[in-house]
């Protein structure tokens, strides 16, 4: 019955964390500047992960299994904004801003 | 630490060998385990490579020292970490729809914020968080002066821009108040009340 349970609620989550980093995909192509795109490369990207491997931890249930889930997690939340971060500046400090789309630039 | 209740606050910490010693054993335990953990087992010869391995990497690749000066408060942490996760989710929403409107063109605004407690813990965790919140996104830091350069996107009007500089400096808020020092604590507060924001 539990197992049952987790097994739905892990296929679920799956699905969930699929879809988004679909979206987050989507976003990476539609966006019009490299820091947008940053954007959907951080924060449903991440959460897409997350969604993932909680899917995976709750069909799994080994501890071994969800030792490495867990770290994959960790990893993934301390990670992706420091890439973006470094993409973003990269881009910012060789020009590649679109500044028609900026309303404000405190960093000139 | 002896830092905890005095009066220096935002000094980007020195701590004294003891701290720094401190600092390198947990270092260590965290490699160690982050190998076992890796591995999948915890055997006798995963402990010794893991031992070896973490000692080769704080050997050659020394950090630099970021003491933890403050305590942990278990509830100011949880509702650090329940909003965060609200936060993130929310985040994510806001992002995907914009990503799938079909012919909307977001605009954005780059942001200096200057955050109160300058500690480089602080700055690191301060600029990790923002990242994944909704609609900011660090592009650099300036560590001497404190300030995050964060770029805000969907941008409507000024009343976006505020709204953006009140998030960050709600996130650092919320940081201080899970793990800083009492002082910082004081810091974090006195800003906010003279602000008139809600805690």
């Amino acid at each position: 019955m539990l197992a049952t349970l987790a097994d739905w609620l892990g296929g679920c989550c799956l699905v969930a964390g699929a879809l988004l980093s679909l979206v987050a995909g989507i976003g990476v192509l539609r966006f019009p500047d490299t820091l947008s795109r940053m954007h959907a490369a951080t924060k449903p990207q991440t959460l897409g992960v997350l969604l993932l491997v909680a899917g995976v931890a709750l069909r799994l249930r080994t501890s071994a299994d969800l030792a490495m889930v867990g770290l994959v997690a960790v990893f993934q939340l301390a990670t992706a904004p420091v890439a973006a971060q470094m993409i973003g500046r990269a881009a910012y400090r060789s020009g590649r801003v679109d500044r028609a789309l900026l309303d404000v630039d405190e960093l000139q | 630490m002896s830092r905890d209740g005095t009066t220096a606050t935002t000094e980007t910490g020195a701590p004294g060998p003891a701290g720094r010693w401190r600092d390198r054993l947990v270092a260590f335990g965290w490699l160690v385990l982050l190998w076992n953990l890796l591995w999948g087992e915890f055997t006798w010869g995963n402990l010794l490579a893991g031992a070896l391995v973490a000692g080769a990497v704080l050997l050659f690749f020394p950090l630099p020292p970021v003491t933890f000066g403050g305590r942990l408060r278990p509830r100011a942490l949880l509702v650090f970490l329940l909003r965060f996760a609200g936060e993130l989710i929310t985040a994510s929403v806001h992002v995907s729809r914009i990503a799938v409107r079909p012919g909307y063109l977001p605009r954005s605004a780059i942001l200096a914020v200057r955050l109160r407690v300058r500690t480089d813990l602080n700055l690191a965790l301060t600029a990790e968080v923002v990242s994944l919140v909704p609609g900011t996104l660090i592009i650099d830091v300036d560590r001497e002066a404190g300030v995050l350069y964060v770029h805000v996107l969907d941008v409507h009007g000024p009343s976006d821009l505020t709204a953006g500089r009140d998030r960050i400096l709600a996130v650092e808020r919320r940081i201080v108040r899970a793990i800083g020092t009492a002082a910082e604590v004081r810091l974090v507060e006195a800003a906010a009340v003279e602000k008139g924001t809600p805690p």
